[in-house]
């Protein structure tokens, strides 16, 4: 068993749309690997065919080393998942929903407490208020908890960032770093580009299709354009400037900067420099940047 | 066994914390036996009657007297003959005429027995008998006053007529039509709803990816209910008893053991809702709208089933609750045994496996 | 209170029993602000925004949106003011040119003015071949910018946008800020709720709330500036939790 997960030409249409169109992929054992999307690019409907939930359209997927459609009961054993909504019992108390899902697995929570010890000792003084009434941080620490109960081999985590504000996050990732170190093979989505860079592997997602896959730092290296950052004191109007020029390939915001490319494969700054400044811009800055994760997206979704 | 466990006591902690809809649940078959009771009780007074007294004698006097002065009765006319009696119903006024038998008070003396006709208008079944009820025992009042220090007591006869609707129901009909609607109510829409709940908030798919099977899940789901409106059809038989006296005549073990069957029923149509709906207004809607309305129109809780056309007649068959009916009737105020009711049963048990049978297979281990 | 300002919120406080949502706030925000309302989960955003929506009535303080009371004259409030939020926004089964109409009839727009306004936006989005499709078969983004502008239909004062760009995907979410820019041009206010911190940056000022109150408020210039770091990113995360500074 060499991947934890191995997918081949996977698809799945609802009516006319095709949410998942053949997708095939590798995940290996201990890794941490990230689908990265807007919503409506099939990360929730390729986790719930992984976790079982779905049916394929058409390919295959093996999970753990379980086929998810012959063997799916045996995934149902072996894996966690943490669905993208809030999906825990609100009525019940934070101890309620944590004892409830170990013994679903037939465990307890003091036989894993050691591998959820680090979350759920942020939980533990709200014990015992009901789950409805923690807020968005702690609920999600809550379901990651009640996900990783029975110590899955392999933990599916559909967009646990989503809504989340950016502390919380960094909180969350640094909790998935450490489950990694336990072993745990962890396949997480999110809509947010800059957690690519938490992940082992990436998987950039776009309406159905994988856009790119691999390590964070080749993606970027495929880049192969020149891209510069630019700023001014009126960057409203720059942008409008810029985005009105013939040799514009593509100007975004990102920030209080803005990145542009050009047609050309690179621009002479200075020349650049003296344009804008005629067009009265002030306080003006360009120079040439090494592009993100967010600008290799932007690119390759207008391909 | 632990894992399944777990999971019912979820479900009565659920229960428990959604106070409102507990109280609903346990109020509601408690406010619709009072209010059904109290609603039949509490109709009779000063209803208009009228006397034909072929004997006017002491005796008769004295009976009309005491019915008049009870407080119930009011008379409106004195008739005079056997043919007055049609016109009479037919006016609408008078709902009860009571006959005494000509040489009513010698019949007494001589032979010590004397027959008298109570005639009640029936097209309101529960009013006439309720009449007929209060008539009686006046007269039999009388008979035990006129017994009094005699060796032989006299016997007063009265002979039951009903009009316009002489397969009279039963009085108490209502306590085994609202038990069964009850328990289809508590057990269908509670299941039902709390299992599309689950798909609302998306707890289901975490129960689905887990080793929980779908069979551990639907009875889980179910055995809270079915433990609820055990409880609840309890409290209908204990308020039936001790407040509107409606005694179980029959054996209790037997009415329970048929009150579990039919809440299988129940529960195991509320899973079949389940399957089919993704929300819980949906659920509501085809539990209320499919399994409510039915029940109650067709299964023969408020109108009498015999009484209808014949398709409807036919489509009646497949009301479970019209089968319980019948069973419940049967066992609590008829007081017969199994061997009168195989045959409801039967045809309870068939529908049951049938649909347990389709929910489990309709019962979806994945979302779609 | 000066007539320069759109929002003005003086003291204003919220307690849901002992709990404090929002604790003793105070700002303004001037006329055609991009005005940018960060926080944690839970920091008291959500409850504060729906006091000036005039969804919720304060415990305490004082607070005017546009002019109007929110105490006495919430229904004014509602008419001159747009929402927006991730979770609500159209009905999906209805069409676009539907939902346009519904809007337009709800802020009490005449036939001939909803006619126009479904025109004008069908063609400003470009969305002219979609306009008799049902919402829920359209992407999410265009779903946001068609709520965004549905929002503003009724040419509001204020439009206040609860996490417009969640989930959407990066290029469209740059186009949707290119609508917030261009209604700040005309001089909307544009009261917003976000979890990019890079959007932060597209903002007039930020206020960052922590524990009910307002830790910080300033230009994003300002807020690197004061407290030394590069990026919005690293505002938030010294802001929100000032004990895990090291």
């Amino acid at each position: 068993m060499e991947y934890a997960v191995s997918v081949k030409n996977i698809s799945k249409s609802f009516d006319e749309t095709k949410a998942v169109d053949d997708i095939s992929f590798d995940v290996k054992h201990g890794e941490l690997f990230g689908f990265i999307g807007p919503d409506g690019a099939g990360k929730t409907t390729l986790f719930r065919m992984l976790t079982t939930l779905l049916l394929p359209g058409s390919g295959s997927a093996v999970v753990d080393g379980f086929d998810i459609v012959k063997d799916y009961k045996k995934i149902r054993s072996s894996v966690g998942y943490m669905p993208g909504r809030f999906s825990l019992y609100q009525d019940l108390s934070v101890e309620e929903n944590l004892k409830f899902f170990a013994r679903v697995f037939g465990t307890t929570i003091e036989k894993n407490y050691d591998l959820i010890k680090d979350i759920y000792i942020m939980l533990e003084p709200f014990n015992k208020r009901r789950a409805g009434q923690l807020s968005g941080g702690m609920k999600q620490k809550l379901a990651l908890s009640c996900a990783l109960i029975h110590r899955p081999d392999v933990l599916f985590l559909d967009e646990p960032t989503t809504g989340v504000d950016p502390v919380s996050r960094n909180e969350f990732w640094e909790m998935l770093g450490k489950l990694k170190n336990e072993g745990i093979t962890i396949l997480v989505s999110t809509p947010y580009m800059d957690e690519a860079s938490k992940c082992d592997r990436i998987a950039l997602m776009q309406k159905g299709k994988i856009l790119d896959i691999g390590f964070l730092r080749d993606i970027i290296g495929k880049y192969g354009k020149k891209i510069y950052a630019v700023r001014s004191d009126n960057m409203h109007k720059l942008i409008l400037d810029i985005r009105s020029d013939e040799n514009t390939e593509s100007v975004y915001s990102f920030g209080d900067f803005l990145h542009y490319t050009d047609k050309h494969g690179g621009i002479d700054i200075e020349r650049m420099k003296n344009i804008l400044m005629s067009e009265g811009h002030t306080n003006l800055t360009i120079q040439e940047i090494n592009p993100g994760i967010e600008d290799c997206f932007m690119s390759l979704m207008n391909k | 066994m632990n894992r399944f466990l777990n999971f019912v006591w979820k479900e009565f902690l659920h229960i428990v914390r959604d106070y409102r809809t507990l109280l609903i649940l346990f109020g509601m078959p408690i406010a619709q036996v009072l209010l059904f009771g109290f609603a039949i009780t509490n109709e009779i007074k000063d209803a208009k009657i009228a006397i034909l007294d072929f004997a006017k004698d002491n005796n008769t006097q004295e009976i009309s007297n005491k019915l008049l002065s009870s407080g119930y009765f009011l008379l409106y006319e004195n008739l005079q003959s056997q043919n007055d009696i049609e016109p009479a119903f037919r006016k609408g006024i008078i709902k009860e005429v009571i006959i005494f038998e000509p040489d009513f008070g010698k019949n007494i003396e001589r032979t010590g027995t004397a027959n008298v006709q109570i005639v009640a208008d029936a097209s309101d079944p529960n009013f006439a008998n309720m009449l007929i009820g209060y008539t009686s025992s006046i007269i039999m009042d009388y008979q035990a006053e006129l017994s009094k220090g005699k060796t032989l007591p006299p016997m007063i006869n009265p002979e039951i007529k009903m009009r316009f609707n002489p397969n009279l129901k039963s009085v108490f009909m209502f306590v085994p039509g609202l038990m069964s609607v009850i328990l289809l109510l508590v057990s269908a829409l509670m299941t039902s709803i709390s299992i599309t709940k689950e798909k609302e908030l998306g707890t289901m798919e975490i129960l689905l990816v887990s080793p929980l099977n779908p069979f551990q899940i639907i009875v889980g789901k179910v055995i809270p209910y079915l433990l609820l409106a055990l409880v609840n059809s309890a409290a209908v038989l204990i308020l039936s008893k001790y407040v509107f006296e409606v005694p179980t005549v029959g054996s209790l073990p037997l009415l329970i053991a048929e009150c579990t069957l039919f809440l299988v029923t129940a529960l195991s149509l509320g899973i079949l809702i389940s399957t089919v709906s993704n929300n819980q207004q949906t659920a509501m809607m085809i539990s209320l709208g499919a399994l409510m309305l039915p029940t109650i129109i067709l299964s023969g809780y408020i109108f009498p089933v015999e009484n209808m056309p014949l398709p409807l007649q036919l489509l009646s068959n497949t009301i479970p609750a019209k089968w319980f009916i019948r069973i419940v009737k049967g066992i609590m105020l008829k007081g017969v045994t199994f061997s009168y009711i195989w045959q409801e049963t039967l045809i309870l048990a068939g529908m049951t496996v049938f649909f347990i049978t389709v929910s489990i297979k309709k019962f979806k281990i994945r979302l779609e | 209170m000066d007539d320069k300002y759109i929002i003005t919120v003086k003291d204003l406080t919220k307690k849901f029993g002992s709990f404090i949502a929002v604790d003793k706030i105070s700002f303004e925000v001037p006329a055609g602000e991009i005005f940018g309302f960060l926080g944690a989960n839970g920091a008291g955003k959500t409850t504060a925004m729906r006091m000036l929506c005039g969804l919720s009535i304060p415990s305490s303080g004082t607070a005017t949106v546009a002019g109007f009371d929110v105490y006495k004259q919430t229904e004014q409030i509602k008419k001159n003011i747009g929402y927006m939020s991730q979770k609500f926004s159209l009905y999906e089964d209805l069409t676009v040119k539907e939902n346009i109409d519904f809007y337009g009839g709800v802020y009490g727009l005449s036939k001939e003015k909803r006619k126009e306004k479904t025109e004008f936006l069908i063609d400003l989005l470009k969305i002219e071949d979609a306009k008799n499709k049902l919402i829920k078969s359209l992407p999410l983004g265009w779903k946001q910018k068609l709520a965004f502008s549905i929002a503003i239909i009724h040419e509001p004062k204020i439009v206040f946008l609860d996490e417009p760009t969640g989930g959407v995907d990066p290029i469209t979410r740059r186009q949707f800020w290119d609508m917030i820019y261009e209604a700040a041009d005309r001089n909307v206010t544009v009261f917003v709720t976000t979890h990019y911190m890079d959007e932060a940056e597209y903002c007039s000022r930020i206020s960052m709330m922590v524990d009910g109150r307002i830790a910080a408020l300033d230009t994003p210039g300002n807020l690197k500036k004061q407290f030394g770091v590069e990026t919005m990113h690293e505002v938030f995360v010294k802001l929100a939790r000032p004990q895990s500074n090291e």
